[in-house]
């Protein structure tokens, strides 16, 4: 089964030179329980692409599917549901909530989605070396260790789907190595499937798959 | 340099467009209460000045007889002992459409300066009958105006005409005063002497009206600095904002070799011209907001002193000034904060608002701190302060130590709900209103300031008018008064009264000093209606019987309080010597002291004292007032029945509030402004908050809807701290102020229906202000919030 279902998907901007044509009828599939990674040049769309997928942003033309869900044919509550429920979301700049501890941020989401297990997070946050730092709150992190926290708060919702969205960009090449080899031993242990946007080839090539992304079209990278 | 860095400041006004609108409305609006209520009060006072230089008060001594009328042989008499003395009559009466004061001078004798300076054929005429009056006088009285010509030196409500024609017009051959002319020829015999019923006013005593409505104009002022400070309250928190929004450029700019000291100096000169151009709104606005009260005004200063102050405003240059430089001093003020952590802030600090969440918890210390001290000052006031300036700093220091509270006991409040909370949202609720309070707690503070002043001044008017209406109803019991022109009419009015009532109750008076302060003597009939009704604070033991027996005297409160005299005090009683005081009574509205002696005794001390009114007690007051009409031939004019009386008691009392009512809703509606202000330009700031909320599944209306009941929590309690303050306010007011200003003390009566009325008030600004952040957010959520997202890269 499909985690994540693409067919056909367009998008395209206003511009001062007219319209600019993202995405081109871009299909892909991700199935349950496998990585893949998505790479192009700056502006090639690949957020837009991440966005669309994960009901953030609407697609012109084209189907998204979540699962056996029709994110396309849903109203903003039923895709604010499907995102709750299904899918987690990983970004560059961590987007925790700042007024919450490491501990809140964590269970977070999987309070939201009602998937609240006080056991899987503790297992999380000791895998992700995070357990210390439970009673401090964001500013008081890392880069890295605010990274951190953000997969897990992603993964203790036990989501379907991951989409991280160049989740190594704001860290050095060490910090950014360790997070991604967490991220993808933690999807892999929970069975999540994993959409990973980068521009760096060297960690698209940790992932099963890859895509890049060129001229708003994607093509089956080398 | 310094042209690219000011376009580069610049520049973010032009992209917060609605900040810099919210900025420049609060600083003028600051300067638009403050000099609005300051050109109210130039403008009375300026009135006064022109009544007390009409008649050279403040130079010219006067003769005066306790009376209050001096007869013509008096004036004759020491003219023809060669003083230079000069006649003066004043009354009251209907011209036209218009109740005047009619004022008659004797031009050749008056001394110089007195009145307008009357050209030769002005002075034909003046003989001829014809007077002066203020143009607003003449549109006043209305088409069917005696001959009367413009002149500005005359108070408004006054027209100024011959002592002959003021005579004939006030149906008497009394005059009311002498004026002593600075120099007098040498050898004269002396005053005491030749009348030696006749007292001497030193220049200056008889100008009171500057005096007695001196505590109107403080309460005025204070609640002009009130609203200023509230004003100040949205300047500094949209100033700091913007300084916090562009900490990130500030670090790059210097970051490019901008000089500190270059980066200060140009933030400065931007504030400068915020403050000019917000000012000279604000001059504009208070101009207008002055010139809406002014009738207002004008009409309470008539009502309660009788001052002569026109319903039309002049403008006053050094008024503009002053006003500017208040939104220049306010501005300074409140950049000052920003300008110094921009200063001390090191390059590299962090531009992100954690070092700003560091410099809040310190303000908030330092914050804690100072509402301590001025707690303490309260309370050192409360206990040994003396004097109006020392309870409005009372006043000040509880509004200002409870203002700096706020943010404190908001921040306990929400930690509280977060610990109570369970789910995941209303944790994240509590914790992120508890996180955005630094942004928002000067406009918090500022509405806790304006409900707190409409508490505790709203809980002083109703308090005040229902003790007033209590009283009224006690005090008026005479259910018709007659009011007699001349002593012969006085007698046969008596005659004509007696057989048809069930009592009539004299009304006679003397001017005097009592405790240096002025006062009125009255006489008063032992009667059952004073026995039965009249209200007494502290009275001694067989008050009224020792009363009847010419054994002490009654004070009113003004002069009980203000005297410091305590029951059994001995007061001294000009001409009747000393007796005790055997308590004293309430006397709303009257700003001068007052004694009551019984009736004998005063006509024994000063048995030419004519009768100015009588209090008829009956049981049928239509029946009195159509016969005193008909069949006695009174005029309409001289008869006031008790409708009529406390109706014009009850006007007076609301007007006299009006323009504090006015003042409390505007101030109101700058506190529900600043937290607009502080809404809008945080929820800027507020979308890298909400985003990621959005991404892992809340809807963009369900994040406006927790925003609107953010505004309303953080309302709700704002106005629950406010209550308690508002009440102590109160009790400042009630127990402090009004005794220091008025003289009377009223108990504190509690009105739930007024603070529930004042709650739903405040929602609705609240919802008013957070709503349209709000509905930007359920609007354009997505697009707003996918911002966020993309300007990761």
């Amino acid at each position: 089964m499909n985690a994540l279902t693409l067919v056909s998907v367009s998008k395209s901007f206003p511009s001062a030179e007219g319209r600019v044509e993202v995405l081109r009828g871009v299909s892909l599939t991700v199935p349950q329980g496998s990585a893949h990674a998505l790479t192009g040049e700056s502006g090639s769309g690949k957020s837009t692409l991440l966005h669309i997928a994960a009901g953030l942003e609407l697609a012109d033309a084209g189907r998204v599917l979540i699962g056996e869900s029709d994110l396309t044919a849903a109203d903003e509550a039923g895709r604010a549901a499907l995102r709750r429920g299904q899918v987690g979301l990983i970004f560059q700049q961590f987007n925790l909530i700042p007024s919450l501890t490491v501990a809140a941020n964590l269970g977070f989401q999987a309070r939201l989605a009602a998937r609240h297990d006080a056991g899987f997070i503790t297992h999380l946050a000791e895998r992700l070396g995070v357990a210390d730092l439970m009673t401090r709150y964001p500013e008081q992190l890392s880069g890295g260790q605010q990274q951190r926290v953000a997969i897990g708060r992603c993964l203790a919702a036990r989501p379907a789907l991951v989409l991280a969205d160049e989740p190594t960009g704001a860290l050095d090449e060490a910090t950014g190595d360790r997070v991604l080899d967490l991220m993808l031993d933690l999807t892999a242990e929970t069975g999540a499937a994993l959409l990973l946007v980068t521009h760096s080839p060297r960690l698209a090539a940790r992932c099963g798959t890859r895509h890049h992304l060129r001229a708003g079209q994607l093509e089956q990278a080398p | 340099m310094i042209r690219a860095t000011l376009s580069a400041l610049l520049s973010h006004w032009v992209r917060n467009k609605l900040q810099l609108a919210m900025l420049l409305a609060g600083l003028a609006l600051a300067t638009a209460l403050w000099s609005g209520v300051q050109a109210l009060n130039t403008e009375a006072r300026s009135a006064y000045a022109t009544a007390e230089a009409l008649l050279s008060e403040g130079e010219t001594a006067r003769l005066e007889h306790r009376s209050g009328q001096v007869s013509l042989s008096d004036f004759l008499t020491l003219r023809q002992a060669g003083w230079l003395v000069s006649p003066i009559l004043e009354g009251r009466l209907t011209l036209g459409e218009a109740r005047v004061t009619l004022i008659g001078i004797e031009p050749l004798t008056a001394p110089p300066g007195a009145g307008p300076a009357l050209a030769a054929e002005d002075l034909s005429r003046f003989f001829a009958g014809h007077g002066f009056a203020h143009p607003q006088t003449l549109r006043e009285i209305g088409p069917h105006t005696p001959d009367l010509q413009s002149s500005e030196a005359v108070p408004v409500g006054t027209v100024l005409v011959d002592i002959g024609t003021a005579q004939r017009l006030l149906e008497t051959d009394q005059l009311s005063a002498l004026t002593l002319g600075q120099t007098q020829p040498e050898g004269l015999r002396p005053l005491e002497t030749l009348t030696p019923d006749l007292r001497l006013i030193p220049p200056g005593e008889g100008a009171e009206l500057a005096g007695l409505t001196d505590s109107f104009h403080l309460n005025l002022t204070a609640f002009g600095l009130l609203a200023f400070a509230v004003g100040l309250f949205i300047v500094h928190s949209a100033v700091g904002l913007a300084f916090e929004q562009r900490r990130a450029m500030f670090r790059t700019l210097r970051a490019l070799g901008l000089p500190l000291r270059h980066l200060t100096a140009c933030l400065a000169a931007e504030l400068l011209v915020f403050a000019l151009v917000a000012g000279t709104i604000g001059l504009v606005l208070g101009y207008a907001l002055a010139t809406l009260l002014m009738p207002d005004v004008a009409l309470t200063l008539r009502g309660l002193y009788g001052a002569p102050v026109p319903g039309a405003l002049a403008f006053n240059p050094l008024w503009a000034l002053a006003g500017l430089a208040m939104a220049l001093g306010g501005t300074a003020l409140a950049g000052a904060q920003a300008l110094w952590r921009l200063w001390r802030l090191p390059l590299l600090a962090p531009a992100q608002p954690r070092a700003w969440a560091h410099a809040s918890a310190r303000g908030l210390r330092l914050q804690t701190g100072l509402a301590a001290a001025l707690a303490l000052l309260a309370m050192f006031l409360a206990l040994r302060g003396t004097g109006l300036v020392a309870g409005f700093t009372l006043l000040a220091a509880v509004l200002l130590a409870a203002a700096l509270t706020v943010p404190l006991v908001l921040t306990v409040l929400l930690r509280l709900a977060e610990r109570a909370a369970r789910g995941p949202l209303t944790e994240w609720f509590w914790a992120d209103s508890r996180q955005n309070l630094p942004r928002l707690s000067l406009a918090l503070m500022a509405l806790m300031l304006a409900l707190a002043a409409n508490i505790g001044v709203g809980t002083m008017v109703a308090s005040f008018r229902a003790t007033f209406i209590d009283w009224l109803d006690l005090r008026l019991v005479a259910e018709v008064n007659v009011m007699p022109r001349s002593a012969e009419e006085a007698s046969a009015l008596r005659a004509f009264l007696t057989p048809r009532t069930e009592g009539i109750l004299p009304m006679q008076r003397v001017d005097a000093q009592l405790a240096s302060q002025p006062a009125q003597i009255y006489a008063m009939k032992d009667h059952a209606t004073f026995r039965d009704n009249w209200p007494l604070i502290d009275p001694v033991p067989g008050v009224w019987d020792r009363l009847a027996a010419g054994e002490g005297v009654l004070v009113n409160e003004q002069l009980y309080r203000r005297a410091g005299l305590l029951a059994g005090d001995m007061l001294d009683i000009p001409q009747a010597g000393s007796l005790p005081v055997l308590g004293a009574y309430p006397d709303y509205g009257n700003p001068l002291a007052q004694a009551v002696l019984a009736l004998p005794l005063f006509n024994e001390v000063w048995p030419e004292t004519p009768i100015r009114q009588f209090a008829v007690r009956t049981d049928n007051a239509t029946e009195l007032i159509a016969a005193l009409q008909d069949d006695f031939g009174l005029s309409p004019a001289q008869i006031t029945d008790q409708a009529q009386a406390k109706e014009i008691s009850l006007a007076i009392f609301e007007r006299t509030f009006l323009i504090t009512r006015a003042l409390n809703v505007l101030t109101l509606s700058v506190a529900a402004l600043a937290l607009f202000a502080a809404l809008v330009t945080l929820a800027g700031m507020r979308l890298a908050q909400l985003a990621p909320l959005w991404a892992l599944g809340l809807t963009p209306r369900q994040l406006a809807g927790l925003e609107l009941t953010r505004a309303l929590v953080l309302g709700a309690l704002t106005m629950l701290l406010a209550l308690p303050v508002g009440l102590m306010l109160a009790q400042v007011l009630l127990a402090v102020i009004n005794v220091q200003a008025f003289g009377w003390r009223l108990p504190m009566q509690i009105f739930p229906d007024d603070w529930a009325r004042l709650g739903l008030w405040a929602a609705l600004a609240i919802l008013a202000a957070a709503s349209l952040p709000a509905l930007r957010l359920w609007r354009h959520g997505p697009a707003q919030l996918l911002r966020v997202f993309a300007a990761e890269r």
